[in-house]
């Protein structure tokens, strides 16, 4: 329960910070809101608004949006067990399925506290997020030209602040480090919001890369297993021919000494 | 108008994918290579989104005040800063370093 609140206040306080970029990239106060009631998964949200604001097209800025979004995709499948809704409730919960609320509703116990810490977390959020929103945008109107307040570095913090917890690998790091390269490279270009779309394609890129290598490593892998078993087997083989010879040897030995005895 | 348009699109893309999580019978979507690419597409698209929003001027490359907020932004991360303050780290450097220069 204090997870759910604290989650839901930390986050719904971000919410600010997204009315105020999205009023300085000349999105108005009522698309801001719309946004935040109807979208509702913070990432995707900065990500259109950012789009828009550097002059991309409607469709290819929501693309980019809608790609961030898949990862909610995730969260639902690991939920809809836990959950166990009916196909009318799990309509109106779909909506709820982000980051925060999966993070707390999966480190809980049981089908009732499963369901509690997902509405709690959603309720929560999703009322402080819309709220704060609503007061970042109007703050911001009042604020007048946002880039003299720095206000235009905030939605590349928010960013990297919610990449940072995801590069826990190698994979990570080098997908990061290659779609930020092609990001930048492609910017002068390609026109606004598809170099982000041709970034993304890191992802698969590192993947198949990565795949291969880990499938080459394997394949390494069993190779020694196989060469050290085959070290072993020689090993015992000559073992035991050493153990035949040392029998046979003894039992010569013993053979020629009930010789000598019977002589 | 246009960006209204943006707004339904994205709205509407979004709810699906949340949709499709919740109602897809289990097992037919955890396939790994399926899970690795959804959980790396986001890392992808941020790091690019973080790269060109700290670096672009439309379609320009410039280095500004922004590169300075981004850094703080960075180092309270290292710090394990809550995301407001990370935010705010931000925006206080950038609006520091303008108003320097």
């Amino acid at each position: 329960m204090r997870d759910a609140l604290g989650v839901g206040i930390a986050v719904g306080l971000s919410g600010f910070a997204f009315g105020v970029t999205a009023s300085g990239a000349g999105i108005s106060l009522a698309q801001t809101c719309a946004l935040s009631l109807f979208v509702f998964t913070g990432a995707s949200q900065f990500a259109l608004v950012g789009a828009l604001a550097a002059g991309s097209g409607p469709l290819t800025a929501a693309a980019g949006a809608f790609f961030l979004g898949t990862r909610n995709t995730l969260y639902g499948l690991r939920l809809s067990g836990l959950l166990g809704l009916r196909p009318g409730a799990r309509a109106a919960a779909a909506h709820w399925v982000i980051d925060e609320t999966s993070a707390v509703a999966l480190a809980q116990r049981g089908r009732h506290a499963v369901r509690f810490g997902f509405t709690v977390t959603g309720a929560t959020l999703f009322v402080l997020w819309n709220l704060t929103t609503f007061l970042g945008a109007l703050g911001a109107e009042a604020l007048g030209d946002t880039a003299a307040w720095g206000l235009d570095a905030a939605p590349p913090a928010a960013f990297l602040a919610l990449l940072a917890p995801m590069l826990r690998t190698g994979v990570e790091r080098t997908t990061a480090g290659l779609a930020a390269v092609l990001g930048l490279a492609l910017l002068p270009v390609l026109p606004a919001g598809v170099p982000v779309l041709v970034a993304a394609l890191a992802a698969p890129a590192v993947l198949v890369v990565h795949g291969g290598k880990a499938r080459r490593a394997a394949d390494v892998l069993t190779r020694r297993k196989q060469e050290r078993k085959q070290q072993q087997e020689q090993q015992q083989q000559q073992q035991q021919e050493q153990q035949q010879q040392q029998k046979q040897e003894q039992q010569e030995r013993t053979e020629s000494g009930s010789e000598e005895e019977s002589r | 108008m246009s960006v209204w348009i943006a707004i339904g699109v994205t709205a509407l893309g979004c709810y699906l994918v949340k949709l499709l999580g919740l109602s897809v019978p289990a097992g037919v979507l955890e396939r790994p290579v399926l899970k690795r690419l959804t959980a790396l597409l986001p890392v992808a698209l941020l790091a690019a989104l973080t790269a060109q929003q700290t670096f672009a001027d439309q379609t320009a490359l410039v280095l500004d005040a922004r590169a300075a907020g981004l850094a703080a932004a960075a180092f309270a991360l290292a710090l394990r800063a809550p995301f407001l303050v990370v935010v705010a780290a931000a925006v206080l450097v950038t609006a520091g370093v303008r108003a320097v220069g």
